[in-house]
């Protein structure tokens, strides 16, 4: 089937099957690696996209459902000149990760959270991100990270 | 990364016209809605269809309203759509509370409450709190339209009532009232909940005495269960009803056919059905938890 959608702000149209993931289609049409896969099973959020803005799983969810819609990789954060969102680059402030494996999808994640609610409370941001898995970090500084780009989030709005 | 087996997909215009499709295609299609299930069992092979039909696509399907005291939720409402939507909110907030602690965040945007309650997983959460609310479904195919008791739709783990054909279009609420209590609490460690436990009971003295009650256990059992024996006991005055807690949770764990299984054994499973019973009790008349 023919697939248009926005890709990271830019049109895009691929030639796809039907039974294709949208982590294949990104990953290995658009080569876009920052879709990390792990479960494959929706468990642990390593492949976590936005599609309109809110967050699933690449690993999952067809490419077909994004006929239309808007999809946000890890790939489409940081602006043209290089400067990085404030939730990358509170990730880096705060050492964040360590591989590094899970950090795209904990990213996107938070960021739908902080565009829906910039004031999100500790208990909130941890009710959202208890389906993203980290196995090196210990959650900590992630969760302080979320807390600095809100902050900062909402001093630019 | 796994690669599924071709399959086409169909987009029927109605759900009649979904039925008509299923008809068409025999064994080798499937309805599918967001896929959080269906998709996975395909990846293990679990189920191989050539054919899906995509109930999304059709009109209403997801629409949210309240008629004449009814909650109406379109099949195809999605998790997140019915813990953001403001006429559950109101109108059963035990629904939405629930519905905002499913899965996580990415299965609530795109898994529906129709595919939950059409795959009878074991370990649902929607289906043991809709027992105890007094839920209904509306089902559909070519060959008519039917509503059941939601208890009806399961017949056991991983198995529905549901004929071939036959589409979940519409799940049904009573309204919550002001005599109304109701709460419903899970535990849960691994990915998806141990136990579930959905409490409603009616006071006409705020909360003095409960003239009726309806408890339902999920999760720790094949299929949730309705604890009858234990509604009895949890009628009278508040404090008789404290008393007898113990007692009904025998009751509850008697009701359901408790398993040993990788969450537990049975005898823990009694147990944290006692804990539970007694925090959603709580819980359900507007005490603080301990
Ligand atoms: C990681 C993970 C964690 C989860 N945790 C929880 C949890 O904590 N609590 C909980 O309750 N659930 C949990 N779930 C289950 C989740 O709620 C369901 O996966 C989801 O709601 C199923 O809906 P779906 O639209 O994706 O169904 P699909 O996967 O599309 O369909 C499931 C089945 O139902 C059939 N079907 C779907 N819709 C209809 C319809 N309208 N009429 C007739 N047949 C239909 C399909 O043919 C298929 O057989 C979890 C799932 C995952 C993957
Ligand atoms: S790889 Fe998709 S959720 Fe784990
Ligand atoms: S940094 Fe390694 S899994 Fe999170």
């Amino acid at each position: 089937m023919k697939l248009s959608f926005e890709l990271n702000g830019k049109p895009a149209t691929l030639e796809i099957e039907q039974r294709e993931s949208l982590a294949e289609v990104l990953r290995g049409r658009c080569r876009l690696t920052g879709v990390k896969i792990s479960c494959e099973a929706q468990v642990c959020g390593s492949c976590t996209v936005l599609v309109d803005g809110l967050p699933v799983s690449a690993c999952t969810l067809l490419a077909y459902e994004v006929r239309g819609k808007r999809v946000t990789t890890i790939e489409g954060l940081a602006e043209e000149s290089g400067r990085l969102h404030p939730l990358q680059q509170a990730f880096l402030d705060h050492f964040s990760f360590q591989c590094g494996y899970c950090t795209p999808g904990m990213i996107l994640a938070a960021k739908a959270l902080l565009d829906d609610n910039s004031v999100a409370t500790d208990a909130e941001i941890v009710a959202h991100m208890n389906g993203n898995l980290c196995r090196c970090t210990g959650y900590l500084p992630i969760l302080k990270a979320i807390r600095q780009a809100a902050n900062e989030m909402r001093d630019e709005k | 990364m796994t690669t599924l087996s071709r399959f086409e997909i169909h987009q029927p215009a109605s759900a009649l016209e979904a039925s008509q499709m299923l008809a068409h295609y025999g064994e080798d299609a499937g309805f599918y809605a967001g896929g959080t299930e269906l998709l996975l069992a395909m990846k293990h092979s679990a189920l191989n269809y050539r054919h899906l039909i995509d109930l999304k696509v059709v009109p209403g399907l997801n629409s949210i309203d309240v008629r004449n005291g009814f909650l109406e939720i379109g099949a195809t409402s999605t998790h997140r759509s019915i813990e953001r939507s403001a006429l559950v909110e109101q109108h059963q907030p035990a629904m939405a509370e629930m519905e905002s602690q499913v899965a996580n965040v990415r299965v609530r945007a795109t898994g529906t409450l129709g595919g939950n309650l059409c795959f009878a997983e074991p370990h649902s959460d929607p289906a043991t709190l809709l027992l105890v609310l007094g839920g209904t479904v509306k089902i559909e195919s070519a060959a008519g339209a039917r509503e059941i008791p939601v208890g009806d739709l399961i017949a056991g783990a991983y198995a529905s009532t549901l004929q071939a054909g036959e589409i979940l279009t519409k799940i049904t609420i009573p309204c919550a009232k002001p005599t109304h209590r109701s709460a419903y609490m899970k535990f849960q460690i691994h990915e998806r909940p141990t136990l579930g436990l959905g409490l409603w009971l009616e006071t006409p003295d705020d909360g003095r005495t409960f003239t009726s009650a309806r408890v339902a256990v999920g999760c720790v059992c094949p299929f949730p269960a309705r604890g009858l024996n234990a509604e009895k006991l949890l009628t009278g005055s508040c404090t008789e009803v404290e008393k007898r807690l113990p007692e009904a949770t025998d009751a509850i764990a008697d009701a359901a056919d408790l398993l040993d299984d990788h969450e537990g054994s049975a005898e823990y499973k009694r147990h944290l059905i006692h804990v539970f019973l007694r925090r959603v009790f709580r819980k359900a008349i507007g005490e603080a938890l301990d």
